[in-house]
């Protein structure tokens, strides 16, 4: 219970914190923040169809969150798995609006391992080679890396090969023998859930219970050590890059074959790094990371409603996110706080003893 | 053979190259200060946009276009605090405190412009900075063509290159920058402060990113937008790497990176992709890193907090 606490209480104080100084910022703004978080919540849960959307935005995020969590485990920060989601969305795509004959037993499969091997690759190959050869720092390489795959998403639907027949910019809509079925009537959750779930499953027995998982976690919490004992340090570095690819991929892939079926010109999903503050408040576990991504969905589908109804910008949501990540980095914050409220306690007291 | 000369031997690509470049130069040589005393900055991003808000509202405030400026610059200055105090007392991760100075950023600049300025966006009327002419070399055909008329932060970004240099390399604050970048215990026992240099690192990148960031609003750019740095922020950072941490690599790689930028925006309405030759800076970044063409080295200490007692 004692360790439920500790593990629970970081993350807590700072969502708690972020609210309230969201809430400071709205009322300073001369907007009423009880209605506007009233409404906010409203939009995320108040019915089926809107609970039904906020789950559906949580599938993409846990994915990609399991992913920069086993980076994280292994010391490794992966900031750029936007890019990542973007390519395992391209070669799902294509996947999905060509091979039209094949029975959706076979195509859903292939275009879903198509994109965690893209993503993979594009997150493993580049950044964890330079990282293990020459010791390029993988947040340079990764974010280079996902910038690269955002541009060469927009090639591919504006001049490139997969652009649809026509003048607008975007690729052909995937088969229907591609397509993840819905799974709530008239809502955005699709089948995908069960993906998201099971993997959720796999990463956290891959983690704890597997030798692979603890030798992945040996090199994160100590790479000297672990070099020491014989562990090809090099050759993890690759694999767990490689992994966090093949999730933020898994993550491109479902949400396109589940719920946008088509490319547009827009590669901005914002996944990829909403995702790292997931990861970061679960505290990097899979199971942590199914309630922080349900949050984190919840802001971001119920903004919109709070912004029609309290007339608070939806964007008053990344305040609080920026405030959440600023305050679980700043850990030692609250010891920080607590010690110098100490001090002085402790100084009252014996001023006063002195006095007395 | 045609369409090259129409593109290369036009001077606006060189003239917009140095406009581009601008943003980029500045940032990167504030997060070369910031990462020559050690700390992590990855929150140019962040304190662009700030600078940008502020800089127009202040400009709008007060019918001056330099108070824009100066307010830009210290609302960066304050942004940059919010890095440099967590990561020098808290020990804190500066590269998650930098990510959420971007998103928090991004957000309030955001909710402060529809707060204050509604749906329309800024006003129209906002002061802009001056373009300078300078007589004689603007007369010169071509060269005078790209560098006799620009933007007043283009000639003052040049200058404070020069002199970013000469103060990193040739004044005894610049040493004690980057010993305190390298080896923080050994500038301590010779008495140097760890924190104060630290502070003084960060507070100039928070500086120069503000300044960055007005010269998009109110000088290369009408106004502010929602997430209107649209990665600029980590290009310049992008451009320090690949300028090995010094004032005048970053400049020269903002420059490439600026070409690449400005000639992505002149093949418009050609056949060739503006959006591959876009992906230069970040492939020539990643080039850089590996080594292939000269190995680009951090500071040894860049990114680990500094704990006093150890």
């Amino acid at each position: 219970m004692k360790r439920l606490w500790k593990a629970l209480s970081l993350p807590l104080y700072a969502v708690i914190t972020g609210l309230i100084l969201g809430a400071i910022i709205m009322a300073i703004a001369k907007y009423n923040p009880w209605s506007a978080y009233g409404s906010l919540l409203m939009g995320a849960f108040g019915n089926p169809i809107a609970i039904g959307n906020t789950v559906s935005g949580a599938i993409p995020l846990m994915l990609t969150a399991l992913g920069i969590a086993v980076a994280f485990r292994t010391g490794l920060f992966n900031i750029g798995a936007e890019g990542q989601y973007w390519v395992g969305a391209m070669a799902a795509v294509f996947i999905g609006y060509n091979f039209a004959s094949m029975p959706w037993y076979f195509h859903i499969p292939l275009a879903l391992i198509a994109a965690m091997v893209a993503g993979g690759l594009w997150g493993g190959v580049i950044p964890g080679l330079a990282k293990a050869w020459v010791g390029a720092h993988e947040v340079i390489t990764t974010m280079m890396m996902s910038y690269i795959a955002i541009l060469l998403a927009h090639y591919m639907v504006e001049k490139g090969p997969m652009m649809q027949q026509g003048f607008v910019p975007q690729s052909p809509p995937i088969t229907s023998s591609a397509t993840l079925p819905t799974i709530l009537t008239n809502s955005n959750l699709s089948a995908g859930l069960y993906i998201a779930l099971a993997a959720v499953v796999v990463v956290h027995i891959l983690l704890f219970y597997t030798s692979f998982g603890y030798k992945l976690r040996a090199v994160g919490y100590n790479a000297f050590a672990a070099r020491y004992s014989g562990l090809p340090v090099a050759l993890y570095t690759v694999l767990s890059l490689g992994i966090s690819g093949v999730l933020a991929g898994l993550a491109g892939g479902v949400q396109f074959l589940g719920v946008d079926y088509q490319l547009t010109d827009t590669f901005q999903s914002g996944y990829g790094y909403t995702a790292i503050v997931v990861a970061l408040l679960a505290r990097n576990n899979p199971l942590g990371i199914v309630l922080a991504s349900i949050f984190f969905s919840a802001l971001s589908s119920g903004s919109q409603m709070m912004q029609i109804t309290s007339g608070v910008s939806a964007n008053m949501t990344d305040v609080i996110t920026g405030i959440i990540i600023f305050f679980v980095a700043a850990d030692r914050l609250y010891a920080y706080i607590l010690r110098t409220f100490r001090k002085k306690q402790v100084i009252a007291v014996a001023r006063k003893e002195v006095q007395g | 053979m045609n369409f090259f000369l129409q593109v290369f031997g036009n001077p606006e690509l060189y003239a917009s190259t140095l406009a581009m470049a601008t943003p980029l130069a500045l940032a990167a040589l504030g997060g070369t200060f910031s990462e020559r005393t050690g700390v992590v900055n990855i929150a140019m991003e962040g304190i662009m946009l700030v600078g940008a808000f502020f800089g127009v509202m202040i400009a709008v405030l007060t019918h001056s276009s330099l108070l824009g400026l100066l307010a830009g610059m210290v609302a960066g200055i304050i942004t940059s605090l919010a890095l440099a105090w967590p990561a020098i007392r808290l020990q804190s991760d500066q590269v998650i405190i930098g990510m959420a100075i971007n998103v928090f950023a991004g957000g309030l600049t955001a909710f402060l412009l529809n707060t204050v300025y509604g749906y329309n966006g800024t006003p129209t009327n906002t002061p802009f900075l001056p373009t300078i002419t300078i007589p004689g070399l603007v007369k010169i055909p071509f060269l005078g063509q790209v560098i006799g008329q620009q933007n007043l932060l283009v000639y003052v970004m040049l200058i404070l290159v020069v002199v970013g240099h000469y103060v990193l390399f040739h004044t005894n604050i610049g040493l004690q920058m980057r010993a305190v970048g390298e080896h923080p215990e050994a500038a301590a026992t010779v008495g140097v402060s760890v924190v104060n240099i630290r502070y003084l690192g960060v507070s100039i990148g928070g500086m120069l990113s503000g300044m960055a960031g007005v010269y998009l609003s109110l000088g290369l750019l009408n106004g502010f937008d929602v997430n209107m740095t649209n990665g600029r922020g980590y290009i310049a950072l992008a451009a320090m790497i690949f300028g090995k941490w010094t004032p005048f690599g970053s400049l020269l790689s903002s420059l490439l990176f600026g070409f690449a930028i400005a000639l992505s925006i002149s093949l418009q309405g050609y056949q060739v992709s503006a959006n591959l030759v876009g992906m230069l800076p970040y492939v020539l970044t990643i080039v850089a890193l590996t080594g292939i063409i000269g190995r680009s080295r951090a500071p040894l200490a860049d990114g680990i907090p500094y704990e006093p007692s150890k």
